[in-house]
């Protein structure tokens, strides 16, 4: 087998060391009655070529987002990563090497982490930031377990303009950590009033922006109600090119910030891997969970970088540990870091107001549409669209017609009288002809 | 090829090479900051400025400079490229780390996982457009249940620590279902368990009892026993185990923890042992992560992305997470919403690696039944071989007797060397090696332990035991300051990890 | 009393009036190796004998401080915030972890004197 370097000769050889007949004799601890003796029911081995025939059939299977004018976000953004961002982590190096354990072998990982944590500091407007979690979910869920254990209450207040999966995620751990959690309603306005559900009982509020609906929002006087309570503020974004345009959280005072950083030097991939991002103060560093490098000197007094603060972490704290991770999201941040390097400062603005302009002309086309009503006032690069008619059944029609047109908010909140309503996300690869077939198609279907 | 392999003790004075003025050793380069190197004003990504149009912003525009330099793509490719060569990988050499399983990682998996049918579909978009996808996750969900005889798998945890979570969390669900949990809120770990298992399980609130394993390294099912009791939620086991040890005892064990109203919670970080020479499920196990990282070679990517998939018995199976594929006739459907299901809930926002997902894959269809059952069997037969070479001269804590994929040996032997566990490590990166796995299992004494897997040659295997003999030989010979000293070679001295914890400095700050 | 008592666990504590100045002996400093970080417990705090008191961090390990003695924390040693190598340099004097308000002085008399504390290091 192509993978596997031992010959028979070979093995009879080391069996000839070992002292053993057969191979058998090695797993003479398990239960005879357990070991497999007859084939199991899954094919078997094949060629690259087969593997490759196979495979493909799946992918075929599906329409790519390149095959349609695409308008679908909610969490998740088309971008264009740039050729070498993909070469680059595919280099053996940086592909197959290990957690950085050992860090005088361990250099180069250790290094453009020091430079992920500085960026991701950096965009998010915060002092220190980890070395990334597993995606922007579940590092909302961390950030709400950090605010318990720094402000001793454990209350969260989620807002309505939080993605529905990122409250799902923060509801699931809470309720099995017996933690609580208040959920205000879906607020596809941005009107909701967080600051009456702050009491001196809550932790945290958590707030979302760009929301879940599309709209940018001033967290200025919320981070100043919490302060007063003795409450956290964790600002949230699923769209870290937002951040090239708009006013970070860090900036209005949140204490942490998380978010998604798939959009930058990462695909799409059917919702994963994904990269989360998460950034505080410097105060509460030893609170922060995940991996993190830090800078020191060697033996030879030269600058290096180490995984560092480790003893928060589960291989040493166990089960008083900050967190159960053990792993980061480490290629995907390498992808966000060698993007961002290479989209610089200059580039990312640029970028984003080339992002939002795409969705500024497709508002403008929209608002010719009858039966269709854009619902914000102000958004980055992804709106609301309110329908005659059922959204998801409008979606499959467009689909039908060749376009992949957005989501339809039921799917991630069903059953709560937003059947109408669509979230379409207008990046840097659309064209001004897909903006003329979404507004083809949409007409066509309503 | 080498017979001998030959190294060279220099005298101290002798061995330091002339310093240059790039402080470059010819290949071996120095490599500034991204934030020393790049500018403000530059950018290696060309895209036109938008025709002029009227912002709706809300007034929230970020004015304030950010502070992130840019590269052009010559730059860029030049500093990443240099990073990359400080860095060891298994396309370079050997990693011996004991649980971890640093198989060959197949390039195929790359070239698969990036095709657009799989690599640029939204998991959002309707689901009668990406059925491909539903259908690749049912066929890993159907390869996952063969080979453990379970009856449900949950995909979406992104890591194997995550997928503890998920086991525990489906565990703490059914028991509640019970109405018991107020009074089964202890959950029975070994000493030797991986340091997500107590952690894991006192995120979910509940109080850890260790269980002793015996002299022989293996947990007893009488020791189960006198731990067992009415508040005993679960028992969390790694088999193997981390000493490398198969546990003897588990179908009792398991029929204990049953019969006591407990669940089952397997560890399957050391699958790599007994996949397709055993299913779990046979053991009588309630749920066991899988790590795809480990077990099915998708690459470790200098820390992760991971993906650890949980494999569920048929009375934990009810409360899996969302969200889960549901074949419906000639289609699969997504289930997403865990209302009119008693699942517990959603773990992650999306459906879970399905990067990962495809690499498995790839690797799967080109082993099939036949190839992971031969990958078990010899990465169990490289383990011995190991172990078999080298019990002569270093010393294991449980005794010399056949181990499974992984072998354990301690610091007994180099009492009196004056060299610890740590300095034989740092000692192997000179010699071009990653050290094993050390300091865990936390039951052994400066514990090392070595996991070759199955992707090495016998030639491989030989050069790293004469290696290992001949560090050893040093070390008993009294050469303890060269071992204080190591590493010497490599990229970076020993590093100051006092400095970097009483100080931290996580960020470039400029100046 | 005069001098220190001590603990199994390797903390001492040392009376000043009512007050009693709470540590962790030389030998446990230097079984700890360098030491990082000292979480320490707010002022106020009510503590019982044998619950935790601190947390002391070295880069590999993070080890558990337990309270000798029952009562308040009026003080906790600040220097340590920003110094935790006071602690390694001087753990019997200037590396003092927390003073507390006995709630209850006859504790100390179970605890170990210096020469017993002596032989049991001897004995480890």
């Amino acid at each position: 087998m192509r993978y596997h370097p031992l010959t028979d000769a070979d093995r009879s050889e080391m069996l000839a060391k070992i002292g053993a007949a057969g191979v058998e004799e090695l797993f003479a601890d398990m239960p005879a009655e357990a070991l497999l003796h007859d084939a199991l029911d899954l094919p078997r081995g094949k060629s690259e070529l087969e593997v490759e025939r196979v495979m493909s059939a799946f992918a075929a299977r599906n329409i790519a987002a390149s095959r349609a004018p695409f308008f679908v976000g909610a969490g998740a953004y088309r971008h264009h990563v740039p050729a070498s961002v993909d070469h680059l982590i595919q280099r053996s190096e940086f592909l197959t090497s290990y957690t950085p354990y050992q860090p005088e072998i361990s250099q180069g990982t250790l290094q453009y982490l020091f430079e992920f944590q500085t960026q991701v500091a950096l965009l998010t407007g915060m002092e220190v930031a980890n070395a990334s979690m597993y995606d922007g979910s579940t590092a909302c869920a961390e950030a709400v377990l950090m605010a318990h254990r720094l402000t001793k209450r454990r209350k969260a207040i989620l807002s309505g303009g939080l993605h529905p999966h990122y409250a799902d995620v923060v509801r699931t751990v809470s309720k099995l950590a017996d933690d609580d959690v208040v959920s205000l309603a879906p607020d596809v306005y941005a009107q909701e009033n967080l600051l009456d559900a702050i009491d001196a009982g809550v932790s945290c509020v958590v707030v979302q922006s760009p929301d879940f609906f599309g709209n940018p929002r001033d967290l200025r006087a919320l981070a100043q109600a919490c302060h007063r309570c003795g409450a956290l503020l964790i600002g949230v974004f699923t769209e870290a090119v937002s951040l090239g345009l708009l006013t970070p959280p860090g900036a209005f005072g949140a204490d942490i910030v998380v978010g998604e950083g798939q959009s930058i030097g990462n695909a799409l991939a059917f919702g994963g891997p994904y990269v989360g991002l998460f950034a505080t103060r410097e105060e509460f560093l030893r609170q922060m969970p995940g991996r993190v490098s830090g800078e020191t000197v060697d033996a030879d007094g030269r600058r290096a970088y180490v995984l560092t603060l480790s003893a928060r972490e589960q291989h040493i704290r166990r089960d008083k540990a900050t967190s159960n991770i053990c792993t980061n999201s480490g290629l995907c941040a390498l992808a966000f870091t060698i993007h961002l390097s290479l989209l610089g400062e200059t580039g990312l603005r640029r970028l984003a107001r080339v992002n939002h302009a795409s969705a500024v002309l497709l508002a403008e086309a929209l608002a010719r549409v009858a039966n269709v009503e854009m619902l914000n006032d102000a958004f980055f690069n992804e709106f609301t669209l309110r329908v005659t008619g059922d959204a998801a059944e409008i979606v499959e029609k467009m689909a039908a017609r060749g376009v992949l047109a957005g989501v339809p908010v039921s799917r991630l909140l069903p059953r709560l009288g937003l059947d109408d309503l669509l979230l379409v996300a207008s990046t840097e690869t659309n064209t001004a002809e897909d903006r003329a077939a979404f507004v083809a198609a949409l007409e066509g279907a309503l | 090829m080498l017979d001998q392999p030959t190294h060279f003790v220099a005298a101290p004075d002798e061995e330091t090479p002339p310093a240059t003025f790039t402080g470059n050793r010819g290949l071996d380069q120095e490599e500034p900051l991204l934030f020393e190197i790049g500018r403000l004003d530059v950018t290696g990504v060309d895209i036109d400025e938008p025709e002029p149009f009227t912002p709706r912003l809300g007034g929230l525009e970020r004015v304030d400079p950010i502070g992130l330099p840019g590269l052009c793509e010559p730059e860029a490719m030049r500093h990443y490229v240099r990073l990359s060569r400080k860095n060891y990988s298994i396309d370079a050499g050997l990693y011996p780390l004991g649980s971890c399983t640093m198989k060959h990682n197949p390039r195929l998996n790359e070239k698969l996982a990036r095709l657009e049918g799989f690599a640029d579909i939204h998991p959002l978009q309707p689901q009668s457009t990406i059925q491909g996808a539903l259908a690749l996750m049912e066929e890993l969900a159907r390869w996952l249940l063969a080979l453990t005889n379970m009856s449900a798998v949950a995909l979406s945890p992104k890591a194997g620590a995550h997928g503890e979570l998920c086991g525990l969390m489906t565990i703490k669900t059914a028991i509640a279902a019970r109405g018991e949990a107020a009074t089964r809120n202890v959950v029975l770990i070994p000493q030797s368990a991986h340091g997500t298992n107590p952690a894991s399980a006192a995120l979910l609130g509940f109080s850890v009892r260790v269980v002793a394993a015996g002299d022989d390294g293996i947990v007893h099912a009488d020791a189960v026993r006198a731990a067992l009791g009415p508040d005993v939620a679960a028992i969390m086991l790694t088999n193997p185990n981390t000493c490398g040890l198969f546990e003897r005892d588990i179908v009792e064990i398991a029929r204990l923890v049953r019969e006591e109203g407990g669940y089952f919670y397997c560890d399957g970080a050391n699958f790599n042992a007994i996949a397709g020479v055993a299913r779990p499920g046979d053991f009588g196990i309630d749920a066991m992560h899988i790590n795809l990282h480990k077990t099915f070679s998708t690459p470790h990517g200098g820390g992760g992305p991971g993906s650890g998939p949980v494999v569920l018995s048929e009375r934990l199976a009810p409360y899996a997470p969302v969200p889960f594929v549901l074949r419906e006739g000639a289609g699969i459907r997504l289930v997403e919403h865990a209302e009119g299901t008693e699942s517990f809930g959603r773990m992650t926002a999306f459906h879970g690696q399905m990067g990962m997902f495809t690499r498995a894959m790839a690797y799967m269809f080109s082993h099939g039944a036949d190839g992971l059952r031969q990958a078990s069997r010899d990465a169990v037969l490289s383990a011995n071989y190991i172990r078999a070479s080298l019990r002569d001269v270093m010393t294991q804590p449980f005794g010399d007797r056949p181990c499974m994929h992984e072998v354990l040996f301690d610091d007994a032997w180099l009492r009196g060397t004056g060299i610890t566990t740590l300095d034989f490590a740092k000692a192997m990166i000179d010699e071009g090696y990653h050290p094993m796995t050390i300091y865990f299992p936390l039951v052994a004494h400066g514990a090392m332990l070595i996991e070759p897997t199955e992707s090495e040659s016998k030639a491989s295997l030989d050069l790293f035991i004469a290696t290992l003999r001949d560090l050893g030989e040093r070390a008993l010979r009294g050469e303890a300051e060269a071992f204080h000293q190591a590493p010497r070679h490599a990229p970076r001295r020993r590093l100051d990890e006092t400095l970097a914890a009483r100080k931290p400095v996580l960020r470039w700050r400029g100046g | 009393m005069t001098g220190a008592r001590y603990t199994k666990d390797h903390e001492y504590v040392r009376m000043d009036g009512d007050i009693g100045v709470i540590g962790v002996t030389d030998y446990a400093q230097s079984q700890l190796g360098d030491i990082v970080f000292v979480d320490l417990p707010p002022v106020g705090k009510n503590i019982a004998k044998g619950q935790e008191l601190a947390v002391i961090e070295s880069v590999k390990a993070a080890s558990e401080v337990y309270a000798p003695v029952s009562g308040e924390v009026v003080e906790v040693n600040g220097a340590i915030e920003t110094a935790a190598a006071i602690v390694n340099e001087d753990s019997m004097n200037k590396g003092w972890l927390v003073k507390l308000r006995l709630s209850d002085p006859s504790e100390t008399a179970g605890l170990m004197d210096e020469a017993a504390y002596e032989a049991f290091v001897k004995g480890l």
